[in-house]
């Protein structure tokens, strides 16, 4: 084997590497992204609650020491209400703190979501015109975010939490950041 | 149950064809510049932005309600003035590096980046040693019965 | 219900032309390998049974949605009783399972016509030739019986009505633009299997790439008509006037185009002088696996995109093992048989021979980087190194410079001489070119449009430089004849196809350069009697009107353009339809074509009070983009009915014999 027959290898080296990585790819989920603001502050924010208008709560919601779950909801987002069960279970069974922000909806439209489904959260953020939402960069509800006692991002989840991702993923990453 | 199944698939099929299938663009808004500088500025950055829930589109090109968000942003950043790159940044901070259709260069794409400059230079190379060593060929005498041939092949190919 | 016996029997067909293809690929092979005549010469008939069988599956096929028979699966997925008869024949490949057997169908009638216009040649190359082709078949039609059977039953349970075609492939550019696609993709496994057999038989001389050119031409310019297509339907029918959007199914396309046009132009030297042999055959096994990467790509899913609607781990997977076995075992095949030691033939740095050597790299550098930009995102995803996207902004930057760098050695190549050319003979030849290519290029702007681009100026001269050289090459190829059309009736067909393809090259280049500078986009809002001007054209709403087809209810606008103070108007009228099964909504847009400028016309949303959203373009140019490619295809053509080409298909010429005996003495 001369260097003329290596050079002669070396299309069939560079193809098997690339099939490599095509085979790899066949089992990625294009759909999957992480947050660009994983492992960074929860970005700051003033904004009314849903139920008090007058109440105006901002980052140090956040920053109080407890493990927070903040799901990114709207009335007008079917997925949001078949999560709901396991949003509820999370706050009552497992005794998570989560925190709602009602996206892109009206007052009267997300009491009424609340009232129908159920509220597992302790407080709602009210954010009609997407001013928080954008800052998560969040592209399509709903979305969750684990937020840790001190205010720093730590799993994003996007998509509707099924049964099945509540002991697959959501419940470890809490054991994990709490 | 069993009755369901046949439509019940149907619907699936359809739903994913209308999930991942072909979509059109539309996105077709009104928007008011002052200065047609700004307006070129907005048309530049916002093709170069890629919509995150869409398949492969500019936010230019896209009717997703994020897309729609991010345009209004980027018009808000322009009209306060700031530098096409900075909202370039704005964007990235919120959604990463996957909504710049222009990758930065740094560590992983040093790659993707460098591959065709060093392909171009190992070609200058590789054409510079070819041709020498073919123009010695060249000097290597030929036998009368292969230069009659090549002759022969060469004036055919004129008259052709 | 009536369940007709229609899938059935193409479903058996499509079975027996599998193990047709099974015999082509394996009796010959091993009747070259043992010396047994009889088993070669099953090589040919089979390679007509397999097209035949293929052929009965997809009539089946397409009978199935001309009658719509709504209980197999596919029929139901995409077709519907209202749509009209010309789109249910275009619904057959305009999915995953239809555009397989397409795939397929194509595939075995390459081989059959391979089969047909192989009379002169040995028998063991033809063995060889067509044992590959029929191992290519067999694995397609195993990939579409196994994973992709269109004939799939919904049984018991039929629905009433079909879920119908995509709207957005309701359209005569998807009529055309697979088929014309799929036969430059399939195209170039004639020439895959001619080199592989130039490998396996170690017979490879000027005879050899005599033969392969024409194979090669034409995929080419099968390949060349359909991207160009592809193109055009995306420009008028996604609705937002983009023409070229370096989308990962774009670029697989492209991909095999590239390396393809670098593989005609080795050829050239193989054919002439005897050299880049290693090279060629090099690129030809590489187009061809370009091509069925291409199809992995779309097929998988694995790149998300506008177009992968085949998203299914078990047909990726079977793709990939089929791109993993052909391409790396006929790379193997290269590393282990290529020529030993190449005809050496002597050439200096300006011959034709060194300049093409030039566009070849070029080539491969361009290949590599669309490659290299298609699947980075993946490389990086799969490395879990994050998410990151290459879109036009990145192409285009790499793109553009090679392209003129390209350009540049476009103009001398068809002058320059092989072996050298003179320094004094090309400056003679090229420096009036050269001026009037600057001058022209930078002045020209000025003239057409009101501000002075310098990309528009650089793209003329560009396009200039490769077409003035060819102008003074035809003055000085005619200046001894007696009269001009004596001169020009010498020149052969291959010449005047090259220089077709050139001048399409340029045309397209003015087509990109000007379009991408010089387009004017309103986005406006208009309501009955409102006007607005746009690149001097006005624009008048005159009413708004609903409408009624099949299968789709339409908003219609009907405005009236002006240019200028013209008196004379013509009308315009965008349509928003929702297509009724699908509750699909679409903009279907007013096109006024001509060759100069588009104007284009799209209608947004109902603003309400009456105003809708319009989307207006002037488009300068556009045409010459796929004018251009028109040309590129067309000069493909004509060179492969060059008259050397057609004496070698009517007898075995002595020209043939004695290139065949220079061949083995080389080797010897």
């Amino acid at each position: 084997m001369n260097n003329r027959r290596l050079l002669l290898l070396l299309p069939l080296v560079g193809f098997l590497a690339l099939a490599v990585f095509l085979y790899q790819g066949l089992s990625l989920n294009p759909f999957h992204r992480e947050s660009a603001l994983m492992a960074r502050e929860f970005p700051a924010f003033d904004l009314a609650t849903l139920k008090a208008p007058e109440r105006r709560v901002d980052r140090e919601l956040l920053t109080g020491g407890e493990l927070t779950l903040v799901n990114v909801w709207g009335e007008w987002c079917p997925e949001c209400k078949r999560e709901m069960p396991q949003l509820l279970d999370l706050a009552e069974r497992h005794g998570i703190r989560l925190v709602g922000i009602s996206w892109k909806d009206t007052r009267e439209k997300a009491l009424g979501f609340l009232e129908e489904f159920g509220d597992p959260f302790e407080v709602n953020i009210f954010d009609p015109d997407n001013e928080l939402a954008f800052e998560l960069g969040v592209y399509g509800a709903p979305e969750t975010f684990l937020v840790d006692g001190d205010g720093v991002i730590r799993y994003h989840h996007t998509g509707y939490i099924a049964p099945n991702d509540m002991t697959e993923t959501i419940l470890p990453e809490v054991e994990k950041w709490r | 149950m069993a009755l369901m199944r046949g439509p019940l698939r149907l619907v699936t099929a359809l739903s994913l064809l209308l999930m991942v299938g072909l979509v059109q663009a539309a996105a077709i808004e009104v928007r008011d510049f002052d200065d047609p500088v700004l307006e070129t500025r907005y048309h530049d950055i916002t093709a170069s932005l890629r919509c995150p829930t869409c398949q492969n589109q500019a936010i230019n090109d896209s009717d997703a309600p994020v897309a729609g968000d991010m345009r209004d942003r980027v018009y808000r950043l322009l009209m306060d003035g700031r530098a096409d790159i900075e909202i370039r940044n704005h964007m990235v901070e919120r959604f990463g590096d996957y909504v710049l259709y222009n990758p930065r260069l740094e560590g992983r794409t040093f790659l993707l980046w460098g591959l065709p400059v060093a392909l171009g230079l190992l070609g200058l190379v590789l054409v510079g040693l070819l041709v020498r060593a073919r123009r010695n060929a060249s000097n290597r005498a030929l036998s009368a019965d292969e230069r009659a041939r090549l002759d022969a092949l060469i004036n055919r190919e004129r008259t052709e | 219900m009536q369940i007709l016996m229609i899938p059935e029997i193409g479903h058996y067909a499509l079975v027996i032309a599998m193990l047709m293809a099974t015999v082509q690929g394996i009796l010959p092979l091993a009747g070259v390998a043992s010396r047994r005549p009889l088993w070669m010469a099953y090589a040919r008939p089979m390679a007509a049974g397999q097209l035949l069988f293929v052929a009965i599956a997809y009539a089946c096929l397409t009978a199935s949605y001309m009658l719509d028979d709504f209980s197999v699966t596919n029929v139901a997925n995409n077709s519907n009783s209202m749509l009209p008869w010309y789109y249910k024949l275009s619904a057959v490949w305009g999915n995953h399972e239809g555009s397989v057997l397409l795939w397929s169908l194509l595939l075995a009638a390459w081989g059959y016509c391979a089969a047909r216009f192989s009379r002169e040649l040995p028998r063991d190359v033809v063995a060889r030739v067509l044992g590959i082709l029929g191992l290519v078949g067999m694995g397609f039609l195993a990939f579409v019986l196994v994973t992709s059977n269109p004939f799939e039953r919904l049984l018991p349970n039929v629905p009433g009505d079909g879920a119908d075609l995509n709207p957005l492939l309701q359209d005569i550019g998807l009529i055309m633009h697979p088929p014309m696609l799929y036969m430059g993709y399939v195209g170039f496994s004639v020439v895959f299997a001619f080199a592989l057999a130039a490998l396996l038989g170690g017979r490879l001389d000027a005879a050899w790439a005599r033969w392969a050119r024409p194979w090669t031409n034409l995929a080419w310019a099968f390949l060349t008509v359909g991207i160009a297509l592809g193109s055009w339907w995306a420009y008028y029918e996604l609705g937002w006037g983009g023409w070229w959007f370096w989308d990962p199914v774009e670029n697989a396309s492209l991909l095999p185009w590239l390396s393809g046009t670098a593989l005609m132009h080795s050829l050239a030297v193989t054919e002439k002088r005897g050299a880049f042999k290693s090279w060629t055959l090099l690129l030809a096994i590489f187009t061809f696996s370009l091509s069925l990467l291409g199809t992995f790509l779309v097929r998988s899913g694995v790149l998300t995109s506008v177009h992968a609607f085949a998203n299914d781990p078990t047909r990726g997977q079977f793709i990939l093992m089929l791109l993993g076995i052909t391409v790396g075992l006929s790379l193997l095949i290269f590393a282990l048989r290529a020529p030993r030691v190449g005809h050496r033939v002597g050439f200096t740095w300006l011959s034709r021979d060194a300049l093409l050597l030039i566009n070849n790299i070029l080539l491969v550098i361009m290949t590599i980087t669309v490659l290299m930009g298609t699947v980075y995102p993946l490389l990086l995803d799969a490395l879990d190194l994050g998410k990151i996207s290459v879109g036009p902004p990145y192409f285009n930057a790499l793109f553009v410079p090679l392209t003129l760098v390209l350009a540049l050695f476009m103009g001398l190549g068809p002058v320059a001489r092989w072996k050298q050319t003179p320094v004094r003979l090309l400056v003679r030849r090229l420096w009036l070119a050269a001026l009037g290519a600057v001058v022209l290029g930078v002045t020209l702007p000025l003239l057409f449009a009101e501000h002075w681009s310098p990309a528009v100026a650089l793209g003329l001269v560009a396009a200039l430089w490769i077409v003035l050289p060819m102008l003074r090459d035809l003055f000085d190829k005619t200046r001894n004849a007696s009269s001009l059309g004596a001169g020009l009736k010498k020149l052969s067909l291959a010449y005047w196809g090259m220089q077709l393809g050139h001048l399409g090259v340029a045309v397209t280049i003015v087509g990109v350069a000007v379009v991408s500078n010089y387009s004017i986009e309103q986005n406006v809002r208009m309501a009955p009697g409102d006007s607005v001007e746009v690149a001097g054209y006005t624009f008048t709403m005159n009413g708004l009107s609903n409408r009624r087809a099949a299968n789709f209810l339409a908003d219609r606008a009907n405005i009236s353009v002006r240019h200028g103070d013209s008196r004379r108007s013509f009308e315009m009228n965008p349509e928003k339809r929702l297509y009724l099964a699908t509750r699909m909504p679409l903009s279907q847009v007013a096109l006024r074509p001509g060759l100069l400028r588009d104007l284009y016309v799209a209608m947004g949303e109902d603003l309400g009070d009456g105003s809708w959203a319009l989307r207006i373009q002037y488009k300068p140019f556009v045409r010459w983009l796929w004018l251009g490619g028109l040309l590129m295809a067309f000069g493909g053509v004509l060179a492969v009915a060059d008259k050397r080409y057609r004496r070698l298909a009517t007898a075995p010429d002595p020209e043939v014999r004695a290139a065949n005996a220079i061949g083995r003495e080389a080797r010897a």
